[in-house]
């Protein structure tokens, strides 16, 4: 067995397996992702291993399956390494020219390279693409070069370097002070420093005592712990063995939300690679320290990732808060001291180890420091996994990295935090990236979801969408909680109705106070964050809702309606949208022309997409459209049906 | 168990260590409205009608009173303006549940659309029937705004219809979902 018992032996595995990758000149990575697996990528690195052999290229190229790289959206992503060659959008048929190409020649394939649309030019590296270009790729960055299942390549990479030099150089209150004094705060929500949870669970009597990965990413659209567990499962382990060194903690878990399979099968890989190389088990690295680590397969709710709740489900109970007032670091899993941190707080910590405090604190604000992923979806032209360091404003994130609005269309507010954060509106664009500022302004980092809206975004529709999801998606346990969250829905969905009230505006405010002060948890606390800060930023919106039954937006389907402009619609009218209308309810009059029936319409919208585009005549209408501003108005009663 | 002194609502009360606030407050004579504690279960901090105002070393709290415990020089208030607007707001929600505190935090009417029949989901019928009876025969369906109590049907079935799970329901929504 390819045990590793010190630190020389690690240099030296590292040694052997880069003298073994270096063999071959030429490597193929082609992302594995869970992104690019869906335009097929599985098929296309299937495509590439045949075709290696075919040619009898076995020695000469490698072929790497990786994580997510972060760029989804264009995916399945090909690099061709050394040169960095980065192809998007990769197909199987593609195989064949890229081997002759750019494997085998000097040449690129640039149908497959990215175009630079400001410049017009197709640029090779990933290093080049301006999603990439304004990132600080740290925990991302092996994600690129590291098959996931390999230990062998983490090693390669650095891998378990720093749990040597924890073990083998640093007293465990060494490694606590490193990682206090690099300020590293939580990633998954709330940004309490680690090392100082740490610690106080070293302190605390108890034992044994345990570490948690928290995997369970319960935001909606927010894949960041994915792509780590996914992508590079023991930079994650790494941490969380150095951590449990750190504060004497001897059994660890990784909890992996029900849904990431993939996420748990890798993590269960690493786990068991690491114990066969003597990096988990009794005797670690031969310091004396012993660790192992189980997977706990999470139980579904967003409620479940609160830490007490997570704790209740790994001891087997519902996955409901804890109402208790004491600490988890305290009394935790089975009364134990415990401490549970992010997947990305804890794929930060080798880099701490190995590259120091000073380095971490190098980047970042004054109390936020390193990098963060987020999240970026919505209405972005560039969406994925973005990893950026902390103290970039959101205006940097969305416009340069995600390469802005497309089709046009005008920035309204950005959503970060997730269900519990709050929407941001152009005003604060050039607000940093950082804890304690996101919180000023009522959001918060959260755990890195960051969701761009464009105009055509209906705020208080952002608002009843969230409260909809934490009304379902929390334990139902308290009442504040509860009565709230069902109370405020109520309220939006009459809004959103155009059966507002005067006062409701208010009610929602009262009842936000409420929550926060009252609740059980923090899922409680923080849900009326997204209806605060709508209010607070767009309350113009709940006016027009309430006070004259319009949707600025014209989102709000009971407040809009489908019409077509006369002076827009072609001669003779093509009919696209009669033919999409699934309830007919768009039919001709005597004039020839198409007319859309309000009694019968059920407003799904298909007529709008199916109008084409140089015509543009079916509009969203408030529904007390004032009559003059139609340029020729039909009258209603010239419809034979 | 050694003793500890705090303040409730200005007065000094000497409470033993490990108690909670409101076992002290119980005891030193002061109310505290509830509506899911019960002596023979455990806390359960749920309807949060206990709710008080708490200061320690100059800063001030909102806590589960039938959760937090006493601690040396706590000092509490069980009525202040926060906690009256706390409780006024979960009476309202809770309409009509919870009626029995209507007059003393004077709320008339509810502002909301309220009517899980009388339902509060305290929890007492399936927490009794578990902490007590120890036969499990109720439980929580759903989560969120879809929580419910509900009997465990089909062969899993415990209940014994010892019918104890009756008289704590405050709603009667225990008689009317067996119905
Ligand atoms: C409703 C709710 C859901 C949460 N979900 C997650 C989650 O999915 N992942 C996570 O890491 N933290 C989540 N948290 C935060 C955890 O409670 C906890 O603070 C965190 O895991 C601690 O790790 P950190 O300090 O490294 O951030 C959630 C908190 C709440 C209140
Ligand atoms: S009695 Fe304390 S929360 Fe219900």
């Amino acid at each position: 067995m390819p045990s590793v018992r010190t630190a020389a032996d690690l240099a030296d595995l590292r040694t052997e397996t880069l003298a073994a990758q270096k063999a071959k000149p030429v490597w193929i990575t082609v992302c594995t992702g869970t992104g690019c697996c869906a335009y097929g990528a599985e098929g296309l690195a299937d495509g590439f291993e045949s075709e290696i052999d075919k040619r009898g290229l076995g020695r000469q190229v490698g072929l790497r399956r990786t994580g997510c790289h972060g760029f989804c959206e264009r995916g399945p992503l090909v690099v061709i390494e050394p040169k960095g060659i980065c192809y998007l959008h990769a197909q199987a048929k593609d195989i064949p020219t890229i081997m002759d190409k750019t494997v085998l020649g000097d040449e690129v394939v640039t149908r497959l390279l990215y175009l630079d649309e400001e410049t017009g030019k197709r640029v090779r590296t990933a290093a080049e693409i301006p999603f990439y270009k304004h990132q600080k790729r740290i925990l991302l960055e092996n994600n690129v070069l590291i098959e996931a299942t390999s230990i062998l390549d983490y090693i390669g990479v650095g891998g378990y370097s720093a749990l040597a030099k924890a073990l083998n150089q640093m007293t465990p209150d060494a490694v606590i002070q490193e990682v206090k004094r690099a300020n590293l705060r939580g990633r998954g929500g709330a940004g309490f420093s680690a090392g100082v949870k740490w610690e106080t669970t070293r302190n605390a009597s108890g034992a044994p005592k345990y570490a948690i990965v928290n995997g369970d990413e319960g935001d909606p659209g927010a894949y960041m712990d994915r792509s780590l567990l996914e992508g590079n499962p023991h930079s994650v382990l790494e941490g969380l063995i150095i951590g449990a060194y750190a504060m004497g903690a001897t059994e660890g878990f990784i909890y992996v939300r029900q849904e990431y399979p993939l996420a748990r099968k890798h993590a269960q890989m690493a786990i068991d690679r690491a114990r066969e190389y003597g990096f988990l088990g009794a005797n670690i690295l031969g310091s004396g320290f012993d660790f192992d680590v189980t997977i706990h397969r999470g139980a579904g709710a967003f409620v479940s990732g609160e830490s007490s709740a997570l704790v209740n489900a790994i001891e087997g109970h519902v996955g409901e808060p804890r109402p208790k007032y004491t600490h988890l670091s305290e009394k935790g899993l089975w009364g134990k001291p415990t401490c549970l941190n992010n997947v990305e707080t804890w794929a930060n910590v080798p880099f701490i180890v190995n590259r120091g405090a000073d380095w971490f604190r190098s980047m970042g604000t004054a109390n936020s420091k390193g990098t963060k992923i987020f999240s970026l979806v919505g209405k972005v032209k560039n969406s994925g996994l973005v990893e950026v360091p902390m103290g970039i404003t959101l205006r940097d994130i969305i416009f340069k990295i995600g390469g802005g609005l497309p089709a046009g269309k005008k920035f309204k507010g950005v959503q970060t935090g997730g269900p519990s954060g709050g929407v941001l509106p152009e005003a604060l664009l050039d607000l940093p990236v950082d804890f304690d500022e996101l919180d000023k302004v009522g959001s918060m980092m959260g755990s890195g979801g960051m969701i761009v809206m464009d105009e055509d975004t209906c705020m208080v529709d952002m608002a009843r969408y969230y409260v909809n999801f934490l009304a379902h998606e929390s334990c139902g346990k308290c009442v504040p909680c509860r009565e709230g969250l069902r109370q405020m829905l109520t309220i939006l969905d009459r809004i959103a109705g155009g059966q507002g009230r005067e006062g409701d505006i208010e009610l929602l405010e009262e009842l936000s106070e409420f929550m926060e002060m009252a609740s059980l948890c923090a899922l409680g606390k923080s849900a009326p964050n997204p209806v605060r800060s709508s209010i607070r930023y767009f309350r113009h919106e709940y006016e027009a809702h309430i006070r004259e039954k319009r949707c600025p937006a014209g989102a709000c389907s009971a407040l809009i309606q489908y019409e077509i402009d006369q002076t827009k619609c072609s001669h003779p009218p093509c009919g696209a949208c009669a033919r999409a209308c699934a309830v007919e309810a768009i039919q001709k009059i005597d004039t020839g022309a198409y007319w859309v029936l309000q009694e019968k319409c059920i407003k799904c919208g298909s007529c709008y997409t199916a109008c084409p585009d140089k015509f543009h005549a079916v509009r969203k209408a408030p529904v007390a459209w004032p009559a003059w501003q139609f340029p020729s108005t039909p009258v209603r009663t010239e419809i034979t049906v | 168990m050694g003793q500890v002194t705090l303040e409730i609502n200005g007065k000094s009360v000497q409470a033993s260590q490990g108690i909670t606030i409101l076992q002290a407050a119980k005891s030193a004579g002061v109310e505290i409205p509830t509506l899911c504690d019960d002596g023979r279960l455990e806390p359960y901090g749920a309807c949060r009608m206990c709710m008080v105002e708490i200061e320690k070393k100059g800063r001030t709290r909102l806590v589960a009173s039938c959760l937090y415990p006493v601690e040396e020089g706590l000092s509490v208030q069980t009525e202040s303006a926060k906690v009256t607007k706390i409780r006024k707001m979960l009476v309202e929600l809770l309409w009509p549940a919870g009626q029995q505190y209507a007059k003393k935090y004077g709320v008339t009417r509810s502002r909301f659309a309220t009517g899980m029949a009388d339902c509060s989901l305290c929890g007492l019928c399936v927490r009794y029937c578990a902490e007590v009876k120890k036969s499990n025969a109720l439980y929580f369906k759903g989560r969120g705004i879809d929580r419910k109590p509900a009997l465990v049907d089909g062969p899993h079935a415990t209940c014994s219809s010892c019918g104890e799970c009756f008289s704590l329901c405050s709603g009667g929504w225990v008689v009317a979902s067996r119905a």
